[in-house]
């Protein structure tokens, strides 16, 4: 019986020849993620280990990144907390305003995750890397801890969905809108504890970014990780941003999985989440009329530099909806800096958009865009929960880039391809 | 080992943004999380709640973020055991990580009742209903995550096993 992708790199980080799904067992790790809302739990909980230091400086990252620059005096205090403990520990890669991106955009810009790594980050989107044909996960605070003190992390070897991805995408369809269709079709349990692997012709069809923001949503519907075999296109990135080695495993041709879902990328239509789960999709051609009060262009989703070109592309000359607040964030500093270089900022600012420093802000109901009772908003985030984006009487939509802009162009939920 | 109590019983895909909203997460004190705890869905709940009771849920309770705070407030209100239909797998973790014990079991999580007073046995995973007075077998953790829950939770048990 042969293993999937990622059953092959646990065992590999194991010392093992062969694992198989439900087998638990402890794996090195490659790096180890915290942001300023977790990480003063782990250092916390780190400070009651019989442990001095990390098992590596130069495997542990530290980003700064839901509540900065900081919102208030509660979040200054974490964000203090975790330099001083950078500080003491001398952790290689911190990052704090100036530097700092949303973390999961951030860490492959900066090089530090690459194919074959096993990566765990107190953060459920730490499944992002998958992108790039790395395990990662998202874990609690006192794994993360117990990651910074040991190096090492148990798992329950996940079992596979394998998703087919097929033909070309059709005329505005993102990565978005391909982890949106998978996520209505299956629910939001519909991999649980289970990794989805993708494959397929139609993967050479979607850029870096597309398959950063699918890998990404894969917690959304329970999984593990989501993983997307090594190709031209991930190699070109990891040669533009890392210099770290990186070994590329493929899934045996006999490897077993739970279930086979095929998609064509051919047939998709842009594809909208409804309140108040990611499962809750509808087509655009379905949405009905839905009148908006924000839009919100950004996360670690949607904030990458493809993402804020599909929306200037469509901003581009004209205005924001009088009613409407359209709020733009590029995920990492270096996304932003392009942004203004390509002329993307004042294409924005033009429209009547505000472009903000990289943060999470509104994604979480942070800050930066809360909505107040009844408002509603249309945003390329990733979940839509009650209250996830400020009064529990609110509701997010959620969208690809292109979607979200033309619905700030209009003021109701609209199909890019109506404008 | 046991758990007993009386049971608040909540719904399929329990998020941790309604366990613990992103609003309270400027702060890890686990006491002050506990304040606000389940307060999106259920307003009474850290009214009603007391020391020993059982949360019972559906499927994917603890869906959505990382955050630790979730089993943690959940524990810190009082709450001895949470049985569901399945669990989301961070929040799994999580839970066991820091000693909140939690046990799947589909029909017990399908039949028990708000209000219902319910005794939970760790060793054997046995839930028995003593209201209606009705034994499941609840799924009995691995060996080795026995061993992180009878350390009272990863750090002791890293602790332990370091010494
Ligand atoms: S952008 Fe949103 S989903 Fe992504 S890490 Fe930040 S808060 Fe989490």
């Amino acid at each position: 019986m042969g293993m999937t992708m990622t059953q092959k790199i646990l065992a590999a980080h194991s010392g093992l020849d062969k694992v198989k799904a439900g087998d638990l067992i402890e794996a090195r790790l490659d790096l180890v993620l915290g942001n300023d809302i977790t990480s003063p739990v782990a250092i916390n909980v780190m400070s009651g280990m019989d442990v001095k230091d990390v098992f590596d400086k130069d495997k542990i990252a530290l980003v700064m990144d839901h509540f900065i620059p900081n919102k208030d005096i509660k979040s200054a205090e974490h964000c203090k907390c975790v330099r001083e403990f950078a500080r003491k520990h001398d952790i290689t890669n911190y990052f704090d305003v100036g530097q700092m991106g949303i973390e999961h955009a951030l860490l492959p810009e900066k090089g530090l995750v690459v194919a074959g790594n096993v990566v765990i980050g107190a953060d459920s989107h730490t499944c992002t890397y998958g992108a790039l044909g790395a395990f990662s996960t998202g874990v609690g605070s006192t794994d993360m801890a117990a990651g910074m003190a040991t190096g090492k992390a148990w798992f329950k070897v996940p079992s596979a969905l394998k998703i087919v991805l097929k033909n070309k995408p059709a005329e505005w369809i993102s990565g978005k809108d391909v982890i949106l269709h998978l996520i209505g079709k299956i629910g939001v349990d519909g991999a649980l504890y289970k990794s989805l692997e993708f494959v397929g012709d139609g993967i050479k069809h979607l850029s870096i970014d597309d398959r950063f923001s699918i890998s990404n949503m894969a917690i959304e519907a329970g999984a593990k990780n989501g993983i997307f075999p090594v190709d031209d296109i991930a190699a070109q990135y990891m040669k533009e941003h890392s210099d770290k080695e990186y070994t590329v495993y493929e899934a045996d041709e006999d490897a077993v999985y739970d279930e086979t879902i095929e998609i064509d990328l051919s047939t998709l239509k842009p594809t909208v989440s409804f309140p108040h789960l990611p499962e809750n999709t509808k087509t655009i051609d379905n949405v009905g009329e839905i009148k908006i009060d924000q839009a919100v262009i950004g996360s670690c989703t949607n904030g990458h530099i493809t993402d804020l070109r599909i929306a200037a592309q469509i901003l581009k000359g004209k205005k924001v909806a009088k009613d409407v607040r359209c709020i733009i964030i590029p995920a990492t500093q270096e996304i932003y800096l392009q942004a203004i270089k390509e002329g993307l900022a004042e294409i924005f600012i033009t429209a009547g958009a505000v472009m903000s420093t990289p943060t999470c802000g509104p994604c979480l109901g942070g800050y930066m865009g809360i909505l107040a009772a009844g408002e509603r908003c249309i945003s390329t985030t990733n979940r839509n929960f009650v209250g996830r984006m400020g009064h529990v009487d609110s509701e997010v939509y959620l969208s690809s880039p292109a979607v979200a802009a033309a619905s700030a162009v209009t003021g109701f939920i609209t199909d890019p391809a109506s404008l | 080992m046991k758990a007993h109590g009386n049971v608040f019983k909540y719904k399929d895909n329990v998020d941790t943004d309604v366990i613990i909203p992103a609003r309270y997460l400027n702060s890890s004190k686990a006491e002050e999380l506990a304040l606000h705890c389940m307060e999106d869905i259920d307003k009474y709940f850290v009214k009603n709640v007391k020391k020993g009771d059982i949360m019972v849920a559906g499927k994917n309770f603890g869906c959505g973020s990382s955050r630790e705070h979730a089993p943690i407030a959940i524990k810190a209100s009082g709450i001895s055991c949470v049985i569901a239909e399945t669990f989301a797998r961070i929040f799994y973790r999580n839970a066991i990580n820091i000693g909140l014990a939690i046990i799947e079991c589909p029909d017990a999580a399908k039949e028990i009742e708000a209000g219902d007073e319910v005794e939970v046995d760790f060793d054997s995973g046995i839930i028995y209903d003593i209201t209606k007075d009705k034994k499941y077998q609840g799924q009995a953790f691995p060996e080795f995550m026995q061993k992180i829950i009878k350390a009272e939770g990863l750090v002791n048990y890293i602790n332990t096993s370091a010494s």
